[in-house]
């Protein structure tokens, strides 16, 4: 097993934003804007962020932004929608570009699909996840604007996806899952509502996602992958219980998925490379401290000097 | 008129590709092309045609053209990306505009749908297509998501879009023995665990929990038994005592499952892990209890200081299960405090 391949996989995510023409790139063209923030944190977590020019970038946001509503959506001439508009906005806090947003605007689109019972819909149609609940109270805390919504029944809601295991659905009832959790824990992390967790019970049910190739699965019985190294492992660490599963273990899993010819992380051991889990496995080897990495906060999915920055130095 | 182009449409996928330059009927529309640059590779033909079919969607789009030939073109453009949620915005503004038939586009979502069941576009149509239809809806739903959910059991979006029809539509009368079915199919399947736990709760036929508990111990020691190394039965098993914890530590069938499965096999952590809840919480160890927990730990005892039954427990537990021996040292340390 090798080390992390830096130079490798940031030659990876760079080509990425180069290839315009090939199926991939067609099929991902709606979700761009959340490629950017995968394939841009990465590279700043490894110290490679100034390979980038962030004046393209910033224009190329802002041209994805619906200037009637304020949200952004996944790329130019797409619809608003509350994810991009939580990828744009993290994709210039990076760069620290923040001033670039008319704060006001996009915090009043992200406020505005709040539902009565505290639950966030994803865009004017209306779709309703805790996932959208975690994206809306990040957004809005990032551009300080948490005070535009009513954080009370958001929490509420949330905390009626709490299911037996001490997980977390989409929507009330809904199975417990590694990536809803760390959208409600996330959440809740932020809104200082973290006693409404039973961190043991919780803890529990997320260390037993560890299987014995070390790596993680996002629900009993499934299949390990890298992703659930982010969605686990940040969840362990906001409650405080990232002890209780086997950290050697996993890092050697996540270092086992990288191509280290082409660059790039898959999903499992000798699968095929994008930049998703490019993002996952440097980011959940950020979390574990790996050497030469920068530290990536757990709620905010940022760098620590990112949300330092903008907590920190007003 | 909307619903006769579904037919043509169908014809349209027999037919080899006809790029929209060619059609005389988009002959008055400017395609628009992505606006990022120019494309100097040479594409493969299926981008082509991908091609293509985006940037009369971006014409249609941009004019906000909603026609029944604009409807037609959404339909293509789905065929090839699914997962573009501004074409599915589009679709349902073109379907409002036009009045168009709402069953038409059941059949529609409901074939695009088998091909991309991981698609949170799709899904999310059928649910609102689903509320515009109301009740009279809620069987064919209810048929389509069993039949997803033959074929992948644990799909989150289909098990997501029954629980929203059985609340907003209704039809539990079957459920749970849908939910007999899939777990004697699949007696693993957490998801059907969790739905299982949802209708016990929620069905407005069953008298919730409390009315439930007694025999879902039973149908719940009886699966136990069958695979004890099953993670979702005995979360399930102690899910019932929710909100009574009196009745969990007085029920004797738990601690009995315990040891009746840790007497076969002595690795099961589940079941370590149940007899030491009901411990914790207060219940007192009979002699028979003691006797089988000290007779299953001496064998590989090396502390023998461990006078307390939950201390030897967690000391076997540490380890039978390594990779999570800080989590079961740390249930030793709270023995003092807990127990």
């Amino acid at each position: 097993m090798g080390e992390l391949a830096v130079e490798k996989h940031t030659e990876y995510i760079l080509s990425i934003e180069k290839r315009k023409d090939d199926f991939e790139s067609l099929v991902m063209e709606h979700l761009r804007l959340s490629g950017a923030y995968w394939g841009l944190t990465a590279l700043d977590l490894m110290h490679k962020i100034g390979s980038v020019k962030p004046d393209d970038v910033v224009t190329w946001i802002m041209s994805c932004q619906d200037k009637e509503s304020g949200g952004f959506g996944g790329n130019v001439g797409h619809d608003p929608h509350v994810l991009y508009t939580l990828s744009a906005v993290q994709v210039l806090a990076i760069l620290d570009r923040l001033d670039a947003l008319d704060v006001e605007k996009v915090s009043d689109y992200v406020a505005g699909l709040q539902n009565e019972d505290g639950s966030f819909s994803g865009d004017m149609w209306g779709e309703i996840d805790t996932r959208f609940s975690y994206v809306a109270i990040c957004c809005l805390s990032l551009l300080h604007r948490l005070r535009k919504i009513n954080v009370e029944k958001a929490v509420d809601f949330i905390v009626s996806c709490k299911n037996l295991d001490g997980g977390f659905g989409c929507i009330p009832g809904g199975e417990s899952h590694a990536g809803q959790i760390f959208c409600c824990v996330g959440a809740l992390a932020i809104t200082g509502s973290l006693h409404h967790i039973d961190r043991d019970l919780l803890g529990w049910w997320l260390c037993e996602r560890q299987c014995k190739d070390g790596g993680l699965n996002g629900r009993p019985e499934k299949l390990t992958d890298v992703c659930y190294s982010w969605w686990v492992l940040s969840s362990l660490i906001i409650i405080d219980r990232v002890h209780w599963i086997d950290k050697d273990k996993l890092s050697k899993f996540i270092l086992n998925c990288q191509d280290l010819e082409k660059g790039g992380i898959s999903d499992r051991p000798d699968n095929a490379v994008d930049v998703f889990h490019t993002y996952f496995g440097v980011a959940g080897l950020s979390l574990m401290e790996y050497p030469g990495l920068k530290t990536i906060d757990p709620a905010y999915a940022l760098p620590v000097d990112v949300v330092n920055r903008i907590f920190f130095q007003k | 008129m909307p619903s006769s182009s579904y037919s043509s449409d169908e014809e349209v996928e027999e037919l080899p590709y006809v790029p929209f330059s060619q059609r005389p009927e988009w002959s008055d529309v400017r395609p628009v092309p992505q606006d990022d640059g120019p494309h100097p590779v040479v594409p493969i033909a299926y981008t082509e045609e991908f091609r293509d079919v985006m940037d009369y969607f971006r014409a249609v789009y941009v004019a906000r053209e909603l026609s029944p030939r604009a409807l037609c073109l959404t339909t293509e453009a789905l065929k090839r990306n699914p997962g573009n949620y501004t074409i599915w915005h589009f679709r349902r503004l073109v379907i409002e505009a036009l009045n168009s038939d709402l069953i038409e586009e059941k059949l529609f979502v409901d074939k695009l749908a088998e091909g991309n069941f991981k698609n949170y576009q799709i899904w999310h149509h059928k649910r609102w297509l689903a509320e515009k239809l109301g009740p009279e809806a809620s069987e064919d739903e209810h048929d389509f998501t069993r039949l997803m959910l033959c074929r992948d059991a644990k799909n989150y979006h289909a098990w997501s879009h029954r629980q929203w029809v059985l609340q907003k539509l209704g039809g539990w009368e079957k459920e749970l023995d849908f939910c007999n079915e899939l777990l004697k199919e699949d007696i693993f399947n957490n998801s059907a665990w969790n739905q299982r736990y949802f209708v016990i709760t929620k069905s407005p036929l069953l008298g919730g929990l409390s009315a439930m508990r007694d025999s879902e111990v039973d149908y719940t020691i009886n699966a136990i038994l069958q695979n004890p190394n099953n993670e979702s039965p005995w979360r399930y098993l102690q899910g019932l005592y929710k909100g009574t914890p009196d009745s969990f530590i007085i029920d004797e069938r738990v601690p009995r499952i315990c040891l009746q499965v840790l007497k076969e096999y002595s690795f099961c952590t589940f079941a370590w892990n149940l007899l030491l809840d009901v411990l914790c919480k207060g219940l007192k160890p009979t002699k028979e209890i003691e006797e089988a927990v000290k007779g299953l730990t001496e064998s590989d005892e090396s502390g023998s200081s461990d006078h307390n039954l939950v201390t030897r427990i967690c000391s076997a537990l540490e380890r039978m299960d390594p990779i999570r021996v800080n989590y079961w040292s740390w249930r030793k340390s709270n023995v003092s405090i807990n127990c």
